[in-house]
């Protein structure tokens, strides 16, 4: 028989190669750590395929909580059960959260220095910039259907401008989103 | 002796742990009302510096929930905060995983899906509106937000060149 027939192995994943392979994701990720961990998984271990991973992703969107953190559960779970995931996701956020901590410590001790607060106001207006870029980004996804543009402002008015509770924003907003696009499914 | 503000951190956070459906940068000004409006852990000079920090380093943007923690309560408080903020919505997903095979192609799951998008675009583009609301306060830095969001739409700059050149201008004194 052929190699090429039939369902690919499943790949042999230990919990040890869980946890490292996701601390060097963690390390590498300036700016968005999903694509590293793309990388990682699809394409130098191939521990999923493609298809597998864009089944992952949209999985972890789907859920509350940090889209990267959720990737890893998912992972460690599928090969090594809940030690698999808690090993994924510590490996995954030691190194970033030791180092953000550090750079916290660092910059407490120089925020006297006027040029270091001043680098500071500059980082956190281009920051403000990249996130807006990222909402209109995803905004590209709903822009055909009146129905998600009606709901992404309603969401952006009680939430950006009026600055009212995400708690009951959300508990009003999810039926009526979700009963819009049950209605409109097709 | 446990400090109560770890308790009230860890409440906190396991609380928008549930709510943060689109991630981290969907809830943050829902974590600004509660850590500087309510809580008084943080001024809006701080929550914008610490945002600043969790934007530069390497890691997921989640890494800003860290910090708060951090000025709330020291390291510890940065542990507790991280914990909070992972540990409910770690849970649910691994016990979603496990059914999800069954309810993929299901017509509600399709609906759900289709119905948040639109609440997460709107939730991000908050935080976005808020962030710029705090930290800008004059015309240089309303340039900088605005010419660094048109990079990021149309080009495919690396982040971290943008947020370098606005820290070096920062670091000018210009912003």
């Amino acid at each position: 028989m052929n190699a090429a027939d039939g369902p690919p192995p499943i790949p042999h994943v230990t919990t040890r190669s869980l946890f490292i392979e996701f601390l060097k994701v963690g390390m590498s990720g300036f700016g968005g750590v999903l694509p590293f961990a793309r990388r990682m998984l699809v394409e130098r271990r191939q521990w999923l395929n493609d298809t597998e991973f864009t089944e992952v992703l949209s999985l972890s969107q789907f859920l509350p909580g940090p889209n990267i953190v959720n990737v890893a559960i998912i992972v460690g779970r599928r090969f090594c059960g809940p030690i698999g995931s808690v090993a994924a996701a510590l490996g995954l956020m030691l190194m970033p959260l030791a180092f953000v901590l550090l750079l916290a410590m660092l910059f407490a001790k120089f925020a006297e220095i006027e040029a270091v607060r001043g680098a500071c106001t500059g980082v956190s207006a281009a920051a403000s910039g990249l996130v807006l870029a990222l909402a209109l980004k995803m905004g590209k996804t709903i822009r055909h259907a009146p129905w998600q543009i009606g709901i992404a402002i309603i969401a952006f008015v009680a939430i950006g401008v009026a600055r009212q509770p995400l708690l009951w924003v959300l508990a009003a907003l999810v039926p009526l989103s979700v009963a819009c696009s049950w209605w409109r499914r097709g | 002796m446990i400090p109560p503000v770890l308790f009230e951190l860890a409440l906190q956070f396991l609380v928008l742990s549930l709510l943060s459906i689109g991630g981290a940068n969907a809830i943050i000004p829902e974590i600004h009302l509660r850590v500087v409006d309510i809580h008084h852990w943080l001024t809006d000079a701080d929550f914008s510096q610490m945002f600043a920090l969790a934007q530069a380093a390497p890691g997921p943007n989640v890494l800003i929930v860290s910090l708060i923690g951090w000025k709330a309560a020291g390291v510890i408080g940065a542990l507790v905060a991280m914990l909070a903020m992972c540990g409910p919505s770690s849970a649910l997903t691994y016990y979603v995983a496990n059914v999800w095979d069954r309810f993929r192609d299901a017509p509600l799951r399709i609906a759900i899906q289709r119905g948040l998008e639109p609440v997460t675009v709107g939730l991000v583009l908050s935080s976005g509106y808020v962030l710029t609301r705090m930290t800008d306060h004059g015309s240089m830095a309303y340039a900088i937000t605005g010419v660094t969001m048109l990079l990021a739409l149309t080009t495919r700059l690396h982040p971290l060149w943008m947020l370098a050149a606005a820290a070096a201008l920062g670091a000018l004194g210009l912003v």
